[in-house]
């Protein structure tokens, strides 16, 4: 097939998906001409634009392409595939401050009650689940996708599998990002935390993940490497088990084909078993194995360090996939759960301290022998940091479970205040340090447009973050012991409204915490643009390997 | 695999020989402290399994040794509340008011019991020190809209004001100038009267005979002649210098020109009988009671 004179002719992906997109616009605009409610209607027409735009990009691709499709090596190396990892590089710090800024809106909306000013759109029982879902899906979904493309072609030394599918893939899932999102503010929700997605949503979202899944095992599969790279073992098991997670939490059945509405399967204490066992472990694969992927790669990286222990990485990571698929029922202490099911997400989420922490031990001592470089690269220093607030996360998490420490904790801030410990700094961090790697790489730049912002951009968040988690443990605290506090009569000693006036300083603190971490994130957002606008090039040819370190 | 490992210059720990884009692994073993603290949570835990409910069966689970149950140790918690004051609480109900105020013991539990209820069902208008708020009576001090005396709160509570209820109190300020009874000019005269009452400051070129007059033709007959208000209509007394909306003109002349019907839920039906009586001795005692 090296001939020239080759004749074009489309690939089956192209013709396939071209046709299989037509139909769906076709089908969409019957939905929406027969939607029972206006929320429906609008995603079946953004849906169709979507279909009939697809369309058209694909032709459009097509007859401007050369008849050969882009060569897996050129000159013996891989040709890599950065195309998807640039947008979803692109779509991760947008969807981050959008985020980030919405939690800033209903942490305000949380202090002063008043700014939700009587809109039903922007209630904070809306705007919620869209900061969550912006945050962990959006940005952290991005950052996930985005990292996992450029780290298993880089570790496999080969091309990313398929010519469209990993467009469709960082596509598709920012359009169910879009669906998911516009869904809340119109008051589309099936009502379970981190799955508020309607069934429609849900079922997209099911198809672009097997399409991640395949693209993803299909590198792996062709890889030049004789052995499969950790990262690639904890990607591996984030996409594996979000996709079992999505499908065991999800099964609904629409009230009718046209609309919104659906019902879930389970019922009653099934139903909030199968909501903690997804939603503990959305945090234990999404936010936790995905991330320690990126950490995996990204840290020995730039610290030009080897990882620490092979063997710790084999057995932390094992351990940990057994013992988190475990640990939901710690959601629901002192609820209606049996007390078994109770007793086993308990013990189970203290045998998983020390498998957490192998990532930390892994990640840390990965710098031994490049702990000066700290001082002089904020990129590392935030890498490094993240590590930090992931051990100390892992530490409390294994703590709040205990039932004695929950019946304090329990429904208090002093959760949210564990979130954040570990959305804000684990999270957070290790993707905006995959980020400062992640783009001089794919736009083949020699550095960042500026290390003094990063700097700066380190030093607000970390100050953001540390008012915040502070806040609300205090609050936190404070709540569950008034919420506990009984007078000798065996009364309640303070109402429900006096704590929440209790609450209303901490609340202001969490919210300036959060201020300074979004003006950090657009302090980001300007270097990275930079660095893409202004950047000096790389000398090396684009398709070149790092040179060996 | 092992062919192309090395020593680590650094560490002086030798690789893996794996390589991947340039990254390296050592052959670390595993720390000591973390396999001993790994197990030691393992030995925990199934130290636990055996003790407490953990296991399931086929139709059954383990019961652990301590025979632990979360619904005992509920059933326990009450019966200690019953314990502490279940005998008192059915006296409660039992008593009449005037008995609660002569026992010490009742009168202590009616308020305790108050306060609770008061926090989870009043605060939300009157403010969780019972303060009020513009609309909503303060109820710390001796100014009552429909009296202050336990049978006379405990009504109120019961039936509440304007609120549907058959025996609610009844009566509204009536708007004088939405409905054409007096003209823009006389509620600005009105206003600075009633201002006048509590000694405050009118505004200039007011007249003061017309004032009365207006007055006494138009707002005596519920605010009484001297403007001392009348509990049966719920008028307020408007020399005590306590405000419900304001004492500034522009809120008077409102006030005067669109009525006022604020608006007191009834309890009855919601709240049982012993707990309204409770809460009638709680807002008594919190310093105006008559």
């Amino acid at each position: 097939m090296s001939q020239p004179s080759i004749s074009k002719s489309m690939t089956i992906g192209e013709s396939g998906l071209a046709a299989v997109f037509a139909v769906t616009a076709f089908l969409c605009v019957i939905a929406a001409a027969k939607a029972l409610d206006a929320p429906f209607a609008f995603h079946a027409s953004l849906a169709a634009a979507a279909s009939l735009a697809s369309v058209f990009v694909i032709l459009n691709n097509y007859f401007g392409r050369p008849a050969a499709l882009p060569p897996q090596e050129i000159n013996g190396r891989p040709n890599y595939n950065m195309g998807p990892i640039k947008f979803t590089a692109f779509m991760a710090v947008f969807w981050g401050i959008a985020g980030f800024l919405v939690g800033l809106i209903i942490a305000s909306q949380l202090a002063w009650p008043a700014l939700n000013f009587d809109l039903q759109w922007i209630q904070f029982g809306r705007l919620r689940p869209l900061h969550t879902s912006a945050v962990i899906f959006a940005f952290g979904g991005n950052v996930l996708i985005g990292t996992s493309l450029y780290v298993v072609q880089k570790s496999c030394r080969a091309r990313l599998a398929g010519y469209l599918a990993p467009w469709f893939v960082v596509v598709g899932y920012n359009f169910f990002i879009v669906i998911a999102g516009t869904g809340y503010l119109l008051g589309v929700t099936q009502s379970k935390e981190y799955a508020e997605p309607e069934w429609y949503a849900d079922l997209w979202l099911t198809i672009v993940w097997v399409a991640y899944l395949l693209v993803f095992l299909a590198t792996v599969i062709k890889r030049k490497e004789p052995h499969i790279f950790v990262a690639n073992w904890f990607y591996l098991a984030f996409i594996v088990t979000i996709a079992v997670l999505h499908l065991g939490n999800n099964p609904a059945l629409p009230v009718s084909l046209f609309g919104s509405k659906s019902y879930i399967a389970w019922g009653g204490i099934q139903d909030a078993m199968f909501q903690w066992w997804y939603g503990h472990n959305a945090v234990g694969f999404f936010l936790t194995a995905g991330f320690l992927a990126i950490m995996y790669y990204f840290v020995p990286k730039r610290a030009e360090r080897p990882v620490y222990s092979y063997r710790l990485s084999i057995v932390h990571f094992w351990a940990l996939i057994f013992l988190y698929i475990w640990a939901g029922p710690h959601h629901l202490h002192y609820t209606a759960l049996p007390d078994w099911t109770q007793t086993l997400g308990m013990t189970f989420s203290v045998m998983l301290w020390m498998p957490s922490w192998g990532g930390m031990i892994n990640g840390l001592m990965t710098l031994s022998g490049a702990w000066d470089k700290l001082r002089t690269d904020p990129v590392l220093r935030m890498l490094v940091v993240s590590v930090a607030f992931y051990g100390m996360s892992t530490f409390e998490g294994p703590m709040m479970s205990i039932k004695v420490v929950n019946s304090l904790s329990h429904y208090t801030d002093w959760t949210i205040g564990h979130v954040h410990s570990g959305a804000l700094g684990w999270v957070g961090f290790v993707s905006f340090g995959a980020l400062y790697c992640l783009v001089p790489w794919v736009w083949n730049r020699k550095g960042l447009y500026s290390l003094k912002l990063v700097n700066w951009h380190f030093w607000i968040a970390t100050l953001g973050i540390v008012l915040y988690i502070s806040a609300m443990w205090v609050s936190g605290i404070l709540q569950g012991l008034m919420w506990r506090a009984y007078t000798s009569l065996g009364f309640l000693e303070y109402s429900f409204i006096e704590t929440v006036e209790a609450m209303h300083p901490f609340y202001i603190i969490r919210a300036a915490g959060g201020a300074l971490f979004l003006i950090g994130s657009l302090i980001m957002a300007y270097n990275l643009w930079m660095t893409v606008r202004v950047g000096e090039a790389e000398v090396q040819a684009p398709v070149a390997l790092q040179p060996a370190e | 695999m092992t062919d192309h490992s090395e020593i680590d210059s650094v560490s002086g720990k030798s690789t893996t020989g794996h390589e991947w884009d340039g990254i390296k692994e050592l052959n670390t073993p595993l720390p000591r402290w973390w396999v001993m603290t790994f197990y030691l949570t393992i030995i925990w835990a199934i130290g636990y399994w055996v003790v407490y409910p953990a296991w399931p069966l086929i139709s059954s689970n383990t019961t652990g040794v301590f025979g632990y149950s979360s619904r005992a140790d509920v059933a326990v918690e009450l019966a200690n509340l019953e314990k502490v004051r279940g005998d008192k609480m059915v006296a409660l109900g039992k008593a009449s008011l005037a008995d609660i105020e002569k026992d010490p013991a009742l009168l202590a539990l009616a308020r305790a019991k108050g306060k609770t209820v008061f926090g989870d069902n009043c605060a939300p208008c009157h403010g969780s020190g019972a303060a009020g708020a513009k609309g909503y009576p303060n109820l710390n001090d001796d100014d009552w809209l429909w009296g202050g005396t336990l049978d006379q709160i405990m009504a109120t509570i019961q039936y509440g004001a304007r609120s549907g209820h058959a025996k609610g109190h009844e009566g509204q300020m009536l708007a004088f100038g939405k409905d054409g009874v007096l003209k823009a000019d006389e509620i600005v005269t009105v206003a600075n009267y009633v201002r006048a009452l509590s000694g405050l400051s009118t505004r200039q070129g007011y007249d003061a005979a017309k004032g009365t007059k207006l007055f006494a033709d138009n707002c005596a007959s519920c605010h009484g002649d001297a403007g001392k208000g009348n509990q049966d209509m719920g008028a307020p007394n408007l020399t005590d210098k306590i405000w419900l909306y304001g004492s500034d003109e522009s809120t008077l002349i409102e006030t005067i020109s669109n009525g006022r019907a604020g608006v007191m839920p009834a309890w009855e039906g919601r709240l049982d009988p012993a707990t309204i009586k409770a809460m009638a001795v709680y807002v008594h005692s919190l310093g105006g009671g008559k």
